[in-house]
């Protein structure tokens, strides 16, 4: 590189930090709603901004249209926005755009895919060992649940059929719940139901607790058939050889006596657990949910309640508890409230940096993308496919090449890729399974890996440059596809820096800045 | 804080950032993990046990005979009778036509007859003939001979981690080669790493290092000139707006120091070392111009640079139909290459503190399947099956156990993967009671204690 572009590249550095650059990203300060009565979605705001204030913090400011469309899109389904779909949501002019959006992506069919490859994480949906659920399980599971995602089932319902769940495996897909764990014992089932259902980790229970909540699931027996791995899964009274339902007990302590023959416990069990007023079951998926589209729960993490970690805005979850519960836990309806609140909107440059600002939401965290969407969204860009196989059973499964990362059924149907961006193994059904850290192999694999450099030379992008074409908007293009925004007037100052420093031109310099801008903090993070 | 899933480590490391932005006394990521382990939810983990919580990693593992191990995996399961534990006197319905073993430079020790190289060099290696874990699916049997469990509740580390954990990054490995590598794809049966998470899976090459260059993914690109390279990285760094928008922010802050270490490898010397043009020609002949030969070189290259654990997974091991036509293809392939590895490992002074250990989930259905459609096949066998262990303070020219007149029972001396686990830990300096952070904080070891009801022989101690 000669010396005066070194300079001029200098000075864009220097210009960087100046307060230009927030307006990249910034909208302005949020403004607090206030007279009565509040709509669901600015009483979020309120209780956040009260908490905050509380403590003395400032909240960030409101993020701009740029960052929110492709925020939106990334945090509820999972898929990075078209050039056109950016373009078109920052320049429509209407007032309430963003709730428009918002409901637009609530229907969208990815959603569903999303969605329900998060509930997939959770419960365990997988062929292979240690869970081995088997294919034609998991396909059954797998419809179970994308189904109640698109249908918009109340979790109530939905998690209600998973306790009560009888039948075949391959018949009725909400009896895999039983199946996808590795310990099937009356402990091991309860211990599975405490995590899943109330967020609770049972390893940190008494002894005592979980033998009495086991005593729930003494009676749930398991008989394979003639058909290569059939497994029914039924009520059986005779199972319980070691008396434990004489002995059941809630877990808020409270006893039941159960007739031991004439009603399945489970029943007794759900009707417990699934009502409104239960605490376990409404507070812990608001407290989840918010921590999907938040990036962190109220109570942290999400499958961790005991009472020495305790939430961090307790007015908060209580009121999200409540609206949930109201609704007999419709997931889109808890959706809608957080999404359309301000504190969802804010951005991620912060007023102070704190590890107090981050657990009280003053600011949105940078959050990277899941391995499958960061996979799709390089799809994507460059109009790429991925190839997923799985090598068990045989004859080997094949998934068709337009299939989606994030629309795979089976945690066992993996890549090289999904696994180095950690791709949960979907073992336990914890969240933190699912490893949203960075490590040098990812960056090693994003600088400089031939899977992603092909990707980037097939790029229609690319392909389609020509040395005639005008840098500027070659850029805007380029921009506008991978970062959802338009570049800045010191971005494209610095690519002229890199043109002149290499000669570079059509499809030469359009590769490297799609090479450059995947390998953006800007686009592996959703921010 | 709550450890019951992720690593200690990542607790650690979270411990570390928080106290360095609290401005609190910094204190170093090590000393954090200490307190991890030994905080409130160490404690709060261990005390119903009434044991002490787990002392580091690092600190545990001492300087052992063995420095590098490298796993030769079999995937699919080679045949032991083929192979390790010729049984010609069972007649050809067992032998089929590799029915005339050879004699080794061992007096008493015969080998297979597709074998002639190894033949020459027993003295090198030790041959366990009584293998066994009786199952016969290659996922349940990988998993079984890589961890030496057969726990369905948890799942457990494979070997290559467990020595990532005690022995990389933790345990001061400073090498810019990550410390667990695989030749040159992942498993991906299993987890490897298990409960330690994915800080310790392998490093998967990817590329053919038969092939000029060996592409080794992310590290060598045929197509980018390294003043592109340059220019690139250039233009990268100068478009980081977000990152100008939050200075400080500490996950860009490890976003950054990752790119730093990619780069060294991408265009620092430490890359260099996957270039196999730097050996003669002579040698990379004597290995063998395949795959696995080739394997087999860069395997020993990674070894002189100090990597503790690399893994060659060489496949196409499953032959339940044309088993001896591609025996006679595979064998000489594994023959030349394991050999001038074990060999050149000896010439350099290597051997006495690596260890090679060469086997498969299972061994093959000692009797041949004649039947349609197999028509001279063989299929899953794990009651009895062979695996050969050479170097890092391991005897040469013995033979541990023995199976029956048939090879489909052992006879003598039944050793179990955790056995060979075991040892192989022994020989690294980690010793048997290592405790692995169970994420439910159950006390566990390297070697399975008694009430974990993990059938074991003994260590090998008889190779010692």
């Amino acid at each position: 590189m000669s010396t005066p572009s070194v300079i001029l590249m200098l000075f864009a550095c220097a210009a960087i930090s100046s307060a230009k650059e927030t307006e990249i990203y910034d909208l302005g300060p949020p403004v607090p709603k206030s007279g009565a009565p509040l709509k669901p979605h600015e009483q979020v705001d309120e209780l956040v901004f009260a908490r905050l204030a509380e403590l003395k913090l400032k909240p960030a400011n409101l993020c701009n249209d740029a960052v929110f469309v492709r925020r939106a899109f990334l945090a509820i389904i999972g898929t990075l926005p078209t050039a056109e779909e950016a373009r078109g949501f920052i320049a429509a002019k209407q007032a309430d755009k963003r709730a428009q959006l918002i409901e637009i992506l609530l229907q969208r069919p990815e959603f569903t895919d999303f969605w329900a490859m998060k509930l997939g994480d959770i419960m365990r949906v997988k062929a292979e060992f240690p869970i081995k659920l088997w294919p034609n399980a998991v396909q059954a599971y797998h419809r179970f649940i994308h189904t109640s995602v698109r249908e918009n089932k109340p979790l109530l319902l939905f998690a209600r059929q998973l306790l009560l769940a009888n039948g075949s495996n391959f018949r009725e897909g909400e009896v895999n719940f039983y199946r996808a764990m590795q310990d099937r014992t009356p402990r091991g089932i309860a211990a599975t139901v405490a995590l899943t259902f109330m967020g609770e980790r049972a390893d940190k229970w008494p002894k005592k607790k979980l033998d009495a909540m086991a005593g729930f699931f003494a009676q749930v027996a398991y008989k394979s058939t003639a058909e290569w791995k059939e497994e029914i899964v039924f009520f059986d009274p005779t199972a319980d050889k070691d008396g434990l339902t004489k002995n059941a007990i809630f877990p808020d302590g409270n006893a039941v006596k159960i007739k031991t023959g004439l009603e399945d416990p489970r029943i007794i069990f759900a009707d417990w657990m699934l009502r409104p007023e239960n605490p376990f079951f409404c507070k812990n998926y608001a407290n989840r949910i918010w921590s999907w589209l938040m990036g962190r729960g109220i109570v942290h993490e999400p499958d961790d309640f005991r009472a020495d970690n305790p939430p961090s805005n307790p007015a908060l979850l209580a009121f999200l508890e409540k609206e949930f519960a109201a609704s007999k836990c419709d997931m889109r309806h808890l959706f809608r409230v957080i999404l359309n609140s301000q504190v969802f909107q804010l951005s991620s440059i912060p007023a102070q940096d704190t590890p107090e600002a981050v657990a009280n939401f003053a600011h949105y965290p940078l959050r990277r993308l899941e391995a499958e969407v960061l996979i799709d969204a390089l799809n994507q860009i460059t109009g790429t496919r991925e190839e997923y196989s799985s090598p068990i059973p045989e004859p080997f499964t094949f998934i068709p090449e337009n299939v989606r990362g994030i629309a795979l059924a089976d945690g066992s149907i993996t890549s090289s890729f999904l696994e180095l961006f950690g791709r949960p193994p979907r073992d336990t059904g914890h969240e933190l399974e699912r490893n949203l850290s960075t490590s040098p192999s990812q960056r090693l694999h994003m600088l400089n890996s031939s899977h992603v450099l092909n990707k980037v030379k097939q790029c229609p992008l690319v392909t389609a440059a020509t040395n005639s074409d005008d840098a500027a908007q070659l850029a805007d293009k380029i921009y506008h596809t991978v970062l959802s925004r338009p570049p800045s007037a010191q971005e494209l100052a610095t690519l002229k820096a890199h043109v002149a420093a290499t000669y570079a031109g059509g499809s030469s310099l359009a590769a490297d800045l799609v090479w450059a801008l995947v390998n953006q903090p800007e686009f592996i993070f959703n921010h | 804080m709550n450890m019951s899933f992720i690593s200690s480590r990542d607790v650690a490391n979270d411990v570390a950032r928080i106290a360095e932005r609290l401005g609190g006394a910094p204190f170093s990521r090590r000393e954090a993990l200490r307190r991890a382990v030994y905080g409130s939810a160490g404690l709060l983990l261990m005390e119903p046990f009434g044991i002490q919580a787990a002392p580091r990693a690092a600190s545990i593992a001492k300087e052992g005979k063995a420095k590098s191990v490298i796993q030769i995996w079999l995937w699919g399961g080679p045949c032991h009778i083929d192979t390790f534990d010729p049984k010609p006197e069972a007649g050809r319905e067992y032998s089929g036509a590799l029915d005339a073993p050879i004699e080794t430079n061992v007096s008493g020790i015969r080998i297979g007859q597709l074998l002639p190289e190894l033949a020459k060099i027993a003295d090198k290696y030790s041959l366990i003939r009584s293998m066994t874990h009786g199952n016969n699916g290659h996922e349940t049997a990988s998993y079984l001979v890589q961890t030496g469990r057969a726990s369905e509740r948890d799942v457990f580390p494979g070997l290559g981690a467990v020595v990532s954990y005690f022995k990389g990054y933790d345990a001061g490995y400073k090498g810019l080669i990550p410390p667990y590598v695989v030749l040159t794809e992942p498993q991906g049966r299993f987890s490897e790493a298990g409960f330690l998470g994915p800080r310790y899976k392998p490093f998967a090459t990817g590329g053919d290092p038969a092939r000029t260059p060996f592409a080794v993914e992310g590290i060598v690109t045929p197509d980018i000139t390294e003043e592109h390279q340059k220019e690139r990285r250039k233009l990268m760094s100068s478009l980081n707006t977000l990152g100008g928008a939050l200075p400080g922010n500490a996950t860009l802050k490890t976003v950054l120091e990752s790119e730093q270490q990619a780069y060294e490898l991408i265009l620092g010397d430490a890359g260099k070392l996957f270039d196999l043009g730097q050996e003669k020609d002579e040698m990379r002949d004597r290995y063998g111009r395949n795959t696995f030969g080739q394997s087999c070189l860069m395997a020993r290259r990674l070894v002189e640079k100090g990597v503790p654990y690399i893994t060659i997974n060489y496949k196409g091991w499953d032959t339940h139909k044309q088993h001896f036509q591609i025996m006679n293809r595979k064998l000489p392939e594994l023959d030349q290459g394991l050999a001038a590895l074990l060999t050149d490992l000896y010439d350099k002074g290597l051997l006495e503190s690596t260890i090679v250990f060469c086997t498969g989930e299972f061994g093959r259905t000692p009797k041949v399947a004649n039947e349609s459609p197999w028509n001279g096949g063989r299929h899953h066998f794990g009651a009895c099956f062979a695996s050969l262990l050479a170097g890092g303070g391991f005897r040469g020219g013995q033979v541990l156990g023995k199976s029956n007149a048939t090879g489909e029972e052992v006879a003598e001396r039944p050793v179990y993967p955790a056995d060979v686990i075991g040892s192989i830990y022994g020989q690294l300096g980690i010793p048997a009671d290592a405790p692995l952070p169970h994420p439910q904080g159950t006390p566990t070891f390297v070697v399975p204690g008694k009430d974990e009801q993990v059938k074991m022989g003994g260590l090998l101690k008889e190779l010692i």
